[in-house]
């Protein structure tokens, strides 16, 4: 595999086809987990861990897939790493397994990596694949830690728990509740799609 | 478990705890498909009868086979392949048994099997240690709760069609500002009914 297609690959990925801002993928566990930067860091390790892993395993198994039944194998082989994340999470971080709660199950259907693996695994080698799963599990994690960073300097003036923000700093108690969240991708998402990235035609969207 | 309970879980997975809302579950087909109501009406219908069905089943199963067989680890696979499972079976029936309603219906239901709200209604109602009654009603109730949340979504959604958004913020940028609204509005019903 030529350097040059890795690093195109990994370019799309963090930016003009990022899987968040731009395909309006995964967006649940980007809402959910990101009001405290802890739980949205091991999150992230976990997602990137299934979509590299997964879709570099479709991939090795694409030629075998029967074409009619490919979701059902692509979610059982996604459900199996999942399976690995969370029962590793529950053994060494047993208090932030229990404060993610049905999140970690729910990478299963997260759509990002069932989207990579439709789009990218099932029609390009092994390790291509895997540096997919990798780049696009980073551009998903980026965006997931600006977020968290945001949310959690807001909403409860710390960051990875530590007090940063002075006494006379008024908690935005709304940051760490749900409105909170979808404002905050909603003004990053502005930012991004509007001064960033170059204006090219209607907005593609989402899903499944 | 009594009636009134059984009220109390089914009012707070429709409103207080509205599974999109306030747990965020389902977003990308809440998204996707809420552009006009005819849409939001047919996915809605379709997620309120699979939830509370697969709800059921998937208590059934998780108390009658995983617990004692100690294959608990082993729910996420086995949650999603019985979710995967009757969404294919339902969708063979309603093909047989009417043609309209597979008109209506038909498209919307493979969607949903990787639809995340479905899987986190049966992990939630696991985490939560519902009774079979409660599950029903806790599983009928988060797809109502998400069918009202989409519905009113789409109804917003057509009525800003031709509004002018900044560049930035069309489609899904606007879409998510709604929602949160949506959800400012939703926490209101905090404190109605004391649960618990």
């Amino acid at each position: 595999m030529a350097a040059g297609r890795t690093k195109q690959i990994f370019l799309k990925n963090l930016g003009s086809d990022n899987p968040v801002f731009i395909q309006v993928l995964g967006i649940c566990s980007t809402l959910a987990v990101t009001n405290v930067l802890k739980n949205t860091l091991v999150m992230c390790l976990g997602l990137v861990f299934v979509t590299a892993l997964s879709n570099m395993s479709v991939s090795l198994l694409r030629k075998w897939i029967p074409s009619r039944v490919r979701m059902m194998v692509e979610v059982l082989i996604i459900a199996s790493y999942v399976i690995i994340v969370d029962i590793v999470i529950q053994a060494c971080l047993p208090d932030v397994s229990r404060q993610l709660g049905p999140y970690v199950g729910l990478i299963i259907t997260n759509c990002i990596i069932m989207g990579r693996a439709e789009a990218f695994a099932l029609s390009n080698p092994p390790l291509a694949s895997l540096a997919d799963g990798l780049a696009a599990g980073l551009g998903y994690s980026y965006v997931l830690l600006v977020i968290a960073f945001c949310r959690e300097l807001l909403g409860s003036g710390t960051i990875w728990g530590i007090r940063v923000l002075g006494e006379w700093w008024v908690n935005w108690s709304i940051m760490v509740m749900a409105p909170g969240a979808f404002f905050m991708l909603a003004v990053f998402i502005w930012i991004v799609k509007g001064y960033l990235i170059p204006r090219d035609g209607p907005a593609k969207e989402c899903c499944q | 478990m009594t009636g009134v309970a059984l009220f109390a879980v089914f009012f707070s997975a429709v409103f207080t705890n509205n599974i999109l809302l306030t747990n965020y579950l389902g977003m990308c087909s809440f998204l996707g498909a809420s552009k006009t109501v005819k849409t939001a009406l047919g996915l809605g219908s379709a997620v309120v009868f699979v939830m509370a069905c697969t709800s059921v089943l998937n208590w059934v199963v998780y108390h009658y086979i995983l617990v004692p067989l100690d294959l608990v680890y082993l729910r996420f696979i086995v949650f999603i392949i019985v979710i995967a499972a009757f969404v294919q079976i339902v969708e063979m029936i309603i093909e047989r048994l009417s043609e309209a309603l597979y008109a209506a219906l038909g498209i919307f239901l493979p969607l949903i099997t990787v639809n995340c709200a479905i899987l986190g209604a049966s992990l939630f109602m696991i985490i939560r240690q519902y009774s079979l009654a409660a599950s029903f009603v806790y599983g009928l109730g988060s797809g109502v709760g998400w069918a009202v949340a989409i519905l009113a979504m789409a109804g917003i959604r057509e009525k800003i069609a031709h509004s002018r958004i900044p560049h930035g913020l069309e489609g899904a940028g606007i879409a998510l500002i709604v929602a949160g609204i949506m959800a400012l509005a939703f926490m209101g019903f905090n404190g109605v009914l004391n649960l618990n």
